[in-house]
């Protein structure tokens, strides 16, 4: 098919450009450098340095009762995978092994706690390491069920069913019944490999090509500014789809989580996101002109909210009303809200049509202030 | 001796003046540190201050609906939605319109009558952390409902009860982990950055060559290089000390003595990690990519988003050489246990033992360039 007259110069020029940039891509370092190694390294520590988890708590347990109940209990622990229960027999000994941080917890069982669990109103005292509060309110409610569980099972083998109080509650967790922490890790991982591709990178490159005067040389060429820019797109959208394949081979090999929704919604949703980083890489590139100033207000703008304001996290509908206002304005909320769900829940349109349009919106609001910015004009 | 000691005094002021001497550049040093601080002070937390719950209360009785006033009156759980099937149930969790979901069973004021009933809740596990929270609040507002129940009807309490308390951050707070925590990390990735930056731009505009010809030795021109980013490193971390207690309001409990010894000991170190990816690159975006590699795991693998004992053992072992964990930790202690130097020595031998390595380094591979 032959193409129309004006139009197929324009795509010379433009597959020209793209060869010209993909060849410039390939071979600068920087490019291998957060374009494979940085997304490498992310993976890695994600995958295998992040977790939630809460396993295997170092627990000093003070016995000051040495009945069989006790005894008992403190078998209940020792048996636990969540804890790692080390007896001591003094109060100061239990504090020291805290304040020297080996141990996260001090549970204390009282020299009248036989005497009082056969009169049904025992107590046993826990003290948990603040230091860290997410992980100490975790071990709270672990300990609080693991008494639950035992006086459960106590009174279920003396006859005495107690149950589990008036109301008992069974909840379940949907989408993660393992409750394994890297379920949102790994998601939340793709968005920060896509933003470091998309934005960091574009902004890094396309800045330098402006300190060094290589863009204005582009200018004197017929090429039209728009070409310019769908050259440029080009390369790092494909290293952008490159990154991503990496990730969800990561995900699903490596990591094993699960991919519920359909690989095509994935990717599309990717690529839209990518698109929008390349965006804003783009604008801020294109504006300060400055490969330091450019990389490092990527950094702040894009790189830092992904990992801190996206949801990724941090739970969005907790933030103050101010921030959470902001984060509106941050592409990364609507990817990450779209990754989680198609990963992890499947393709449920009500949460992936506005998330997917409000990327969409974003992308042409930025395509058009790339192009405003990028005249074909000399500073 | 003496005069040594000028030349690294008029190379310190040199330095701050090509880093201080630009309005714009002043501003990027102080106000993205103070500005980042304010913002995940506020948004980096695990605490749950407004969950979105759906109800299917299938009993319509005078206690389900009592249980669900206990929910409604805490001004942490929202009802979105009073459901009546199911299928309403997992679109209400699908669509993220409720982090949980609460289903009263028929028969659950008979039961509960009875001596035992059972509530189910339903938690959108898609970060299964925050599910985690909002179930264990759930979990606490059920049990309230118990304790005035049992009372009201003259039964015996659960046979164990566990008194639980925190200690170093009674109320359990997030932010008062995250905020200490983030003076190590915010004054890290910069100090790290800007000296890593300064030999390397030298070199790229060729200013490197006549500092090389002027009296100054290898060692001084280190020195000259350090003390200015060290200098910005302590402001930088002053700044986001003074949110934490001014606008956090967050008890500092420690010395202030110990802090700074604390701190200058990691921004030392900081600065020697600096000063060897310096005299490696070539180019400014060289520096900028080496520390930017480098930071990321430092950052990550740090202890402050996630506990570094859930982290495998060889990670571990690399959290060794990391200077931003032994500063998180000095800093965490002796902002809200008040640790005195004694008890920190563990996290301060490493910092001077990584100082010295890296500074080492660095003045070896100066004296090769």
């Amino acid at each position: 098919m032959r193409l129309q007259g004006t139009l197929r110069p324009k795509l010379r020029r433009i597959l020209a450009l793209v060869r010209k940039e993909t060849r410039q891509m390939v071979r600068d370092p920087a490019t291998i450098a957060v374009g494979i190694v940085l997304p490498v390294i992310l993976i890695l520590l994600f995958g295998f340095g992040l977790s939630l988890d809460v396993r295997n708590v170092p627990l000093a347990v003070v016995m000051e009762d040495s009945s069989a109940p006790a005894g008992n209990l403190l078998a209940a622990f020792t048996l636990s995978s969540y804890f790692n229960p080390q007896v001591v027999y003094s109060p100061q000994a239990a504090e020291r092994l805290m304040m020297e941080g080996r141990v996260d917890g001090i549970l204390t069982i009282p020299s009248d706690f036989a005497r009082r669990y056969g009169a049904g109103n025992a107590r046993v005292q826990l003290v948990v390491h603040g230091s860290d509060a997410n992980r100490a309110r975790i071990i709270e409610s672990y300990v609080d069920g693991a008494v639950g569980a035992w006086s459960a099972r106590q009174s279920a083998d003396e006859g005495t069913s107690a149950g589990n109080g008036p109301v008992g509650v069974q909840s379940r967790l949907w989408f993660n019944s393992a409750n394994d922490s890297h379920y949102f890790l790994v998601p939340g991982l793709v968005v920060l490999v896509m933003t470091l591709i998309g934005a960091f990178l574009t902004a890094m490159v396309v800045a330098r090509e402006w300190e060094r005067g290589t863009f204005e040389a582009l200018f004197v060429t017929p090429v039209r500014s728009g070409e310019i820019l769908l050259g440029k797109t080009v390369p790092y959208f494909g290293l952008g789809v490159l990154g991503l394949l990496l990730c969800i081979v990561a995900a699903k090999f490596l990591f094993r989580v699960p991919i519920v929704g359909s690989l095509a919604v994935l990717v599309a949703g990717s690529m839209l996101y990518v698109l929008v980083a390349l965006g804003v890489g783009l604008l801020i590139s294109s504006y300060f002109k400055n490969q330091l100033v450019a990389s490092q207000l990527t950094m702040l703008a894009t790189f830092m909210p992904a990992l801190m304001l996206s949801g990724f996290l941090f739970d969005l509908r907790s933030m103050p009303a101010v921030i959470r206002a902001l984060t509106y304005l941050l592409p990364a909320r609507y990817y990450v809200a779209l990754l989680q769900t198609t990963f992890l829940a499947g393709d449920i349109w009500p949460v992936i049509l506005p998330n997917a349009a409000a990327l969409a919106v974003m992308l042409g609001l930025l395509g058009y202030a790339s192009r405003a910015v990028t005249h074909k004009r000399l500073g | 001796m003496l005069a040594s000691l000028l030349r690294i005094v008029a190379l310190t002021r040199k330095e701050l003046l090509a880093v201080l001497k630009d309005r714009r550049a002043r501003m990027s040093l102080l106000i993205p540190p103070i500005l980042q601080c304010l913002l995940f002070g506020y948004a980096a937390t695990y605490d749950l201050s407004h969950i979105p719950y759906a109800v299917l209360d299938r009993s319509h009785s005078t206690a389900s609906q009592d249980l669900l006033a206990r929910f409604d009156g805490t001004r942490l759980f929202e009802r979105v939605a009073n459901l009546s099937t199911q299928r309403q149930v997992r679109d209400s969790i699908d669509d993220r319109r409720a982090l949980l979901a609460i289903e009263i069973p028929a028969d659950f004021a008979r039961r509960l009558q009875a001596g035992g009933a059972d509530l189910q809740i339903i938690a959108d596990g898609r970060n299964s952390n925050t599910a985690g929270t909002a179930l264990g609040y759930a979990q606490s507002v059920v049990d309230d409902f118990n304790s005035d129940w049992r009372a009201d009807h003259g039964q015996a309490g659960p046979p164990v009860m566990v008194a639980a308390r925190a200690w170093y951050n009674p109320n359990l707070v997030t932010r008062w982990n995250m905020i200490p925590g983030l003076i190590g990390t915010l004054t890290m990735i910069q100090t790290l950055m800007l000296t890593a930056m300064s030999v390397a731009r030298e070199r790229e505009q060729g200013t490197f060559d006549q500092l090389l010809v002027t009296p100054f030795r290898p060692a001084e021109i280190m020195a000259g290089k350090a003390l200015p980013s060290m200098l910005v490193g302590i402001i930088q971390a002053t700044g986001v000390l003074l949110v934490a207690q001014v606008w956090f309001r967050i008890p500092f409990q420690g010395s202030f003595l110990t802090l700074y010894a604390g701190l200058t000991l990691f921004v030392l170190a900081a600065v020697g990690v600096g000063l060897v990816v310096s005299a490696l690159c070539q180019t400014m975006q060289q520096a900028m990519l080496f520390s930017f590699i480098l930071i990321m795991p430092f950052a990550l693998l740090s202890g402050l988003t996630t506990p570094i004992s859930n982290m495998p053992l060889s990670l571990q072992y690399f959290t060794f050489i990391n200077p931003l964990r032994y500063a998180i930790d000095i800093t965490q202690r002796v902002y809200l246990e008040g640790a005195g130097a004694g008890v920190l020595m563990p996290d301060l031998w490493p910092l001077a033992a990584i100082a010295a390595a890296t500074l080492a380094a660095a003045s070896w591979l100066f004296k090769r360039l």
